[in-house]
C-alpha cells in the first residue's frame, strides 16, 4: 500500500521560541481516514500547517505519497487539499468565485473549473448560493464551503481541521456522510477534532498528538480493545431507595436518585450479560446509555499516562 | 499537473485583483477623478492664470503630466498594498500560498493588477484633462515607457509594504508620510530651476522627481533632468524592488509562521 504521508522527526521551535513538535515520526496509509488528536495547543494546528506549507519546519522530512514537500512543490500541493480551522476565505466575494478562484491558482482550466465548482457546491448543497456573498452565509455553510474549495481540483490527500466545530449535530451528521463517501471513493482523509465522537465512528486509525510529541499511533480497534471498563447510567422503571448487593461480581455502582443510578463494569461483560445482572436483582431498567465517549476515557488515559499527571481538557 | 498552469493561475491573479477594484469603483476609481478634478479647477485654472507660464507652458499644461503621474503612483500602490494587506488581515492569502502557484507568478499578478488600477485611473485623469486643454504628446513611446515602469515600480512597493504590514495603520504610514511628501516634492507642481541650488540637489535625490520629468518630457517635450538617467533609476528600481519581493516571499515574511 502506498503511504500518503510520512512525517519524519518532525521539529518546529517558532520565532519566540515555543517549540511546537519536538520530532513527531507518523505515517498515514493512503485510502485511510485517520484522526489527528491532541488538547488546544498540542501541535495538530502545526503540523498540519507544515504539511500544507504555510508553517516552515525547523527539521525533518515530510513526504505526501511518497515525494518531499520541499523539492517537489507543485506536485504535492496538487495532491493535497486542506480545510483550515479558521474561515479563511474573502468575506466580500462570491461563493462560486472563490471555488473558480481557487482552481485557477491550481491551474485548472476554466470549463473543467466551472465543472467542479459545480459538482462540488451541489454536493455540499450550497448550489442555491452560489451568487451570494460569503459572508452572508451562516457558519455550518462557511465550512461547506471550504470543503467544497479545498477538492476542487480533486486531491488525493484531504486534511480536515477541525471541520465541524460549531456546526450543529444534523449538519455534523451529514457531513459525516459526505466525508465517509468521500473516504470510500479513494480519498486519504486526515481529521483532527474535538469531538472524540467523531473520529471514532468515521477513523480507522488514531495518533493522539500531547505537548509536540506522538503518544499514540494506532489503529482505532486496537485502542478501544485497550478499554477495560465501561460506565454506563441506568434509569430505572420504578424508583428504589437503595442498590441491591452485586456479590462478587466485579462492579461499582452509585445512586444518582431514587430514579438512576450510575454503574461502571469490565467493558467484556456483554449486554445480555449485564441485564442478566439486572434482573437477577430485580432491578427493572426502563433506559441505558453510556455516560461518556468511550474514545474519550482512553484519551484522557493516554494523555495522563503521557504526562504522569491528571489532565484537564 | 494541468497544462499552461503557470498562466491560468497568474491570469487568476489578475481577473481576482481587477474585479476587486472594480466591484469597489466607488472608493477607488471616482475619488481620485474628483481629487485631480479639483486640482486642474484650482490650481490650474484659477491660481494657474495668475501664475503664467512655467517652463515655457501654461501653467495648466505643466503641471497635468505630473497630476496623472501622481494619480497613477498613488493608485498603483495603495492597490496592491491594500488588496494584498486585506488577504493576509481576512487570511484569504492561505488560499493562494496553500496551491502550487510559484512566487513570482504570485508576484506578477498583484503587480499587473496594481498596474492595472493605476493605469485606468490615470487615463481617467487624462479624460479629465482634456476637458481643460488640448493635450499633445511630443513622445508617446516614452510617456507610455515611463508610466509603466512607474507603475511597476509602485506596484512593488506596495507590495513590500503590505508584506511587513500587521495592521491597517501600517499600510497608511508609508503613503501619508513618506509617498505624498516625495510627490509633491517631486516636481509636479513647479520646475525644479525656481530652486534654490541646494534644494535642487535634494529633489535629485528623489526618485519621483525623475518620473514626473521624464514622463513631463514625453508629454511636452521639457523636462528638468535628462530623461537617459531617469530610465535607468526607474528600471534599477524596478529590478531591486522585484527582487526584493521575490527573497521576502521565499523566505515567507509575513506569510508563513
Amino acid at each position: 500500500m502506498t503511504t500518503a504521508i510520512a512525517i519524519s522527526d518532525l521539529t518546529k521551535i517558532y520565532a519566540n521560541g515555543f517549540e511546537a513538535l519536538k520530532g513527531i515520526s507518523l505515517q498515514v496509509q493512503q485510502g485511510d481516514f485517520f484522526a489527528l488528536l491532541g488538547p488546544n495547543g498540542a501541535g495538530k494546528s502545526t503540523t498540519i500547517g507544515v504539511l500544507s506549507t504555510l508553517v516552515r519546519k525547523t527539521g525533518g522530512t515530510v513526504e505526501i505519497f511518497g515525494k518531499n514537500v520541499d523539492s517537489h512543490v507543485y506536485e504535492t500541493k496538487l495532491d493535497l487539499g486542506v480545510v483550515p480551522q479558521e474561515v479563511n476565505f474573502s468575506q466580500f466575494e462570491r461563493v462560486k468565485d472563490i471555488v473558480m478562484t481557487q482552481a485557477g491558482y491550481y491551474g485548472m482550466p476554466r470549463k473543467l473549473a466551472a465543472e467542479r465548482c459545480e459538482k462540488y457546491l451541489r454536493k455540499l448543497d450550497l448550489w442555491d448560493k452560489r451568487n451570494d456573498r460569503s459572508r452572508t452565509l451562516s457558519g455550518g455553510m462557511k465550512r461547506r464551503l471550504m470543503i467544497a474549495r479545498a477538492l476542487v481540483h480533486e486531491p488525493k490527500l484531504l486534511i480536515l481541521d477541525e471541520p465541524t466545530a460549531g456546526v450543529d449535530i444534523e449538519l455534523r451528521r451529514s457531513m459525516w456522510e459526505f466525508l465517509t463517501e468521500l473516504n470510500e471513493s479513494g480519498t486519504t482523509i486526515i481529521l483532527t477534532t474535538h469531538y472524540l465522537e467523531e473520529a471514532e465512528q468515521l477513523c480507522r486509525n488514531i495518533a493522539i498528538i500531547d505537548k509536540g510529541r506522538i503518544v499514540e499511533n494506532t489503529s482505532m480497534r486496537a485502542l478501544l480493545a485497550a478499554l477495560d471498563k465501561q460506565t454506563y447510567i441506568v434509569d430505572l422503571a420504578k424508583p428504589v431507595e437503595t442498590l441491591p448487593d452485586w456479590g462478587d461480581v466485579p462492579v461499582t455502582a452509585s445512586l444518582l436518585d431514587s430514579h438512576s443510578f450510575e454503574i461502571t463494569v469490565a467493558a467484556s461483560l456483554t449486554m445480555s450479560g449485564l441485564f442478566k445482572l439486572f434482573l437477577e436483582r430485580g432491578i427493572e431498567v426502563s433506559a441505558l446509555r453510556s455516560k461518556s465517549n468511550r474514545l474519550e476515557q482512553l484519551f484522557l488515559g493516554r494523555l495522563t499516562d503521557a504526562r504522569g499527571d491528571a489532565v484537564n481538557v | 499537473m494541468f497544462k499552461n498552469h503557470k498562466y491560468i493561475a497568474f491570469e487568476t491573479i489578475v481577473i481576482k485583483e481587477v474585479r476587486r477594484f472594480t466591484r469597489i469603483w466607488i472608493q477607488t476609481l471616482v475619488p481620485p477623478a474628483i481629487t485631480i478634478s479639483l486640482y486642474f479647477v484650482i490650481f490650474g485654472n484659477l491660481v494657474g492664470s495668475r501664475i503664467g507660464n512655467m517652463g515655457g507652458f501654461d501653467y495648466m499644461e505643466f503641471i497635468i503630466p505630473g497630476l496623472i503621474m501622481m494619480a497613477v503612483i498613488q493608485n498603483s500602490y495603495s492597490n496592491v498594498v491594500s488588496s494584498f494587506f486585506s488577504h493576509k488581515f481576512q487570511r484569504s492569502v492561505e488560499e493562494v500560498l496553500v496551491s502550487p502557484v510559484p512566487n513570482a507568478i504570485l508576484l506578477g499578478g498583484f503587480i499587473v493588477g496594481g498596474m492595472v488600477r493605476g493605469l485606468l485611473v490615470g487615463a481617467i485623469v487624462t479624460v479629465m484633462a482634456l476637458m481643460f486643454v488640448d493635450l499633445q504628446i511630443q513622445h508617446p513611446i516614452i510617456t507610455i515607457t515611463v508610466i509603466l515602469l512607474t507603475a511597476v515600480v509602485f506596484s512593488l512597493a506596495g507590495f513590500i509594504n503590505a508584506l511587513f504590514a500587521n495592521s491597517f495603520d501600517d499600510i497608511s504610514i508609508i503613503p501619508t508620510f513618506v509617498l505624498t511628501p516625495l510627490i509633491y516634492l517631486g516636481g509636479v507642481f513647479y520646475s525644479s530651476s525656481l530652486l534654490p541650488p541646494f534644494w535642487q540637489s535634494v529633489s535629485a535625490l528623489n526618485p519621483i522627481f525623475y518620473m514626473v520629468n521624464s514622463f513631463r518630457y514625453g508629454f511636452l517635450g521639457v523636462s528638468d533632468v535628462s530623461v537617459g538617467p531617469a530610465f535607468v533609476i526607474l528600471t534599477l528600481f524596478g529590478v531591486v524592488l522585484f527582487s526584493v519581493c521575490l527573497v521576502l516571499l521565499n523566505r515567507g515574511t509575513g506569510l508563513r509562521s
